[in-house]
């Protein structure tokens, strides 16, 4: 029997290029899950857009569906030009933490800010991974990475929580082991009429483990089961407490009006005042 | 409307851009306020709720250049307006742009420069970034009006010509075409050209057998699964980003649809041609005072032959050749210190003299006396 999600990819474009042990598989294999259960045969409904860096490549070019790989950390704009203009299509933003949370962070808040219904899908593997193992804004404080010899002294960025802050619908938080739940999170934020967001920290044990002192991407996957702490339980702890942990959940789940739906209302009124 | 029945507006040439680019079909505006461009902005937000099309401030120039990408491939035609500091910002979308063939329309009012420089004077200065801006090998259509009339013209054919060739498309205007107020002329009937969409996948979309063909442009959203990518790609869109033949087959192509019809794409005014052996080659807002200096000549019986170019890439070298072949000497004015003058110098290519004026900072023109005195002297 053929896999559920092959007919959903393309198939001349498999195996995919990621390393052995990456967890963007993982991701992709609950994203399809998440796409079945809500009941989509194909994926004619969706534009992805993506930008530079491993996990821009989950949809481009792998998904039989449309697909925008544009630059590094300019995939949010790109992706809120196809909502304004077709805003009827479920517009998915796949990208890592340095394409995101790092060069493309100012998109990002924005995007949240304007409540734009799209749903942005942050792979967060810690580490720039495709150039080579280098230091990210959210590499944990004193690991050691290739632009970081003496290890991280900086304070790791929390994405989760500044997305939150800056007025999306709804933001999680999972990890690779977190399979049942991520894949129910992005259900959710696939339903949403607002800006979605989740966050999936993810192991690459090529650029980030090995560094790290993790011997195989199971051990990795072990420290995420091992190191996540919910939500409701990190409420009543103490930064201290929560130093090195993972933060998973959810973040927020509110309904609010999308930015494309109120400049479509705006410019239906405009000509009708017009007309 | 005037006596004659013509519609005629008076219009700052900012205003006329934005008119102009609504005529040509513009539905969607992202851009970042920086002047002399704002007000291309401000009445792009009043009028394209009006007609159905969306506008949109973002944060920065990055994100209002790559917004209109994603834009033009859910089907609009987008535009941005901007100046040097934004337009710096902005060269790594456009350079997404070219490599994707995502037709767009990015409006240049240029400001004194480097950095911040003067923002509220004119200055000509962007000649060379809007040929050279972004890197690797491409070809660029740059249109330059001089006037509010030209500011309405040229951006509608801007759009025709961004839709014709899948490719972005710059207006370089200057502070005095975007704030000059003038009598605008709407003609009745306007020519609005738009991109050749496929019926089916016969033809690939980001390869043509034609080396200087354009391929038709799908719509996300239609089911040809369409895949666009900034990365080296073959003719339906995968990456290739180690086979030197399909970047060198992509990549000329780029190159040749512009150049290959720069006769298509020129676009200019000669005027006293004919005996004169003096001749001006200027563009912009700096062709106003070589239109004053050739009638003050005139008067004097100093016949001066005038080419005013308004595309300015691809380079019409062979108008420049013409004019070489005749006079002996060539008179470049310019608000830059020779950015133009250079590539004029390469397409005469030593058929005659040329004389270089150059004028940078505060806004100040090149008056036709100081042109006038270096004919004079020739």
């Amino acid at each position: 029997m053929e896999h559920f999600a092959i007919k959903y990819l393309r198939k001349e474009c498999l195996p995919t290029p990621f390393c052995p042990g990456c967890g963007i598989g993982i991701i992709m294999n609950c994203f399809f899950k998440a796409v079945e259960e809500l009941g989509y045969e194909d994926l004619r409904h969706f534009v992805f857009c993506s930008g530079i860096g491993c996990s821009a490549w989950i949809p481009s070019p792998h998904f039989k569906a449309d697909s925008i790989h544009s630059l590094h950390g300019r995939s949010i704009p790109v992706a809120i030009g196809v909502k304004l203009v077709k805003p009827h299509l479920k517009v998915v933003v796949f990208g890592g933490d340095g394409d995101l949370a790092g060069i493309g962070l100012n998109h990002l808040i924005h995007a949240a800010r304007r409540n734009i219904e799209i749903t942005v899908i942050m792979v967060n593997n810690m580490i720039y991974g495709m150039t080579g193992g280098q230091v990210a804004p959210t590499t944990p404080r004193g690991v050691k990475t290739t632009t970081t010899p003496y290890g991280s002294i900086e304070t790791p960025i929390d994405a989760a929580r500044i997305v939150k802050e800056a007025g999306a619908v709804y933001v999680a938080r999972w990890t690779t082991y977190h399979v049942i739940p991520l894949k129910n999170s992005i259900k959710k934020a696939l339903n949403k009429n607002g800006f979605s967001f989740i966050e999936v920290v993810s192991q690459c044990p090529t650029a980030y483990g090995r560094r790290a002192g993790f011997k195989s991407p199971v051990e990795m996957l072990k420290w995420f089961r091992d190191n996540s702490i919910h939500t409701e339980k990190a409420k009543n702890m103490s930064e201290e407490e929560l130093e090195g942990k993972i933060v998973i959940g959810e973040f927020v789940d509110r309904e609010a009006k999308g930015l494309s739906e109120k400049m479509h209302e705006l410019i239906r009124k405009i000509q009708e005042v017009k007309a | 409307m005037t006596s004659n029945g013509k519609n005629v507006k008076f219009w700052q040439g900012n205003i006329a851009c934005a008119e102009g680019a609504i005529a040509a079909g513009c539905r969607f505006f992202a851009g970042y306020p920086i002047t002399p461009s704002s007000e291309i902005a401000e009445r792009m937000s009043l009028r394209l709720p009006q007609v159905g099309g969306i506008f949109i401030q973002m944060e920065d120039e990055i994100a209002s250049i790559n917004a209109l990408i994603g834009a033009s491939w859910a089907g609009a035609k987008a535009m941005t307006a901007t100046s040097g500091p934004g337009f710096s910002l902005m060269q790594e979308g456009i350079g997404y742009a070219f490599m994707t063939e995502t037709p767009c329309v990015i409006v240049v009012v240029q400001r004194v420069g480097p950095a911040t420089g003067q923002a509220s004077k004119s200055a000509q200065g962007n000649f060379m970034q809007v040929r050279w801006g972004t890197h690797g090998d491409y070809a660029a259509i740059v249109l330059a009006p001089n006037s509010a009339q030209e500011m309405f013209d040229l951006t509608i054919r801007a759009f025709n010509l961004a839709e014709e060739y899948r490719t972005p498309v710059v207006v370089l205007a200057d502070e005095l075409s975007a704030h000059i107020v003038e009598p605008v002329e709407i003609p009745e009937k306007i020519n609005v050209v738009n991109r050749r969409k496929p019926k089916d996948l016969s033809e690939p979309f980001f390869g043509s057998k034609d080396p200087r063909g354009v391929p038709p442009m799908p719509e996300v959203g239609e089911g040809f699964n369409v895949l666009v990518t900034g990365s080296t790609h073959n003719e339906w869109g995968y990456r290739y980003t180690s086979d030197p033949e399909v970047h060198r087959k992509l990549v000329t192509r780029l190159y040749w649809k512009i150049e290959g019809n720069a006769h298509k794409i020129a676009d200019y005014e000669a005027t006293d041609i004919d005996g004169a052996k003096i001749g001006i080659v200027s563009f912009g807002c700096t062709s106003r005072s070589a239109y004053e200096a050739v009638e003050r000549a005139k008067k004097d019986g100093l016949k001066i032959a005038h080419v005013r170019l308004k595309t300015l890439w691809p380079f019409p070298d062979w108008i420049i050749e013409e004019l070489a072949e005749q006079v002996d000497a060539i008179i470049v004015p310019e608000l830059s210190l020779g950015q133009f003058v250079r590539e004029v110098e390469r397409a005469v290519h030593g058929k005659c003299k040329v004389i270089s004026i150059t004028k940078i900072g505060g806004g100040e023109m090149i008056t036709p006396n100081e042109i006038l005195a270096v004919a004079r002297r020739l």
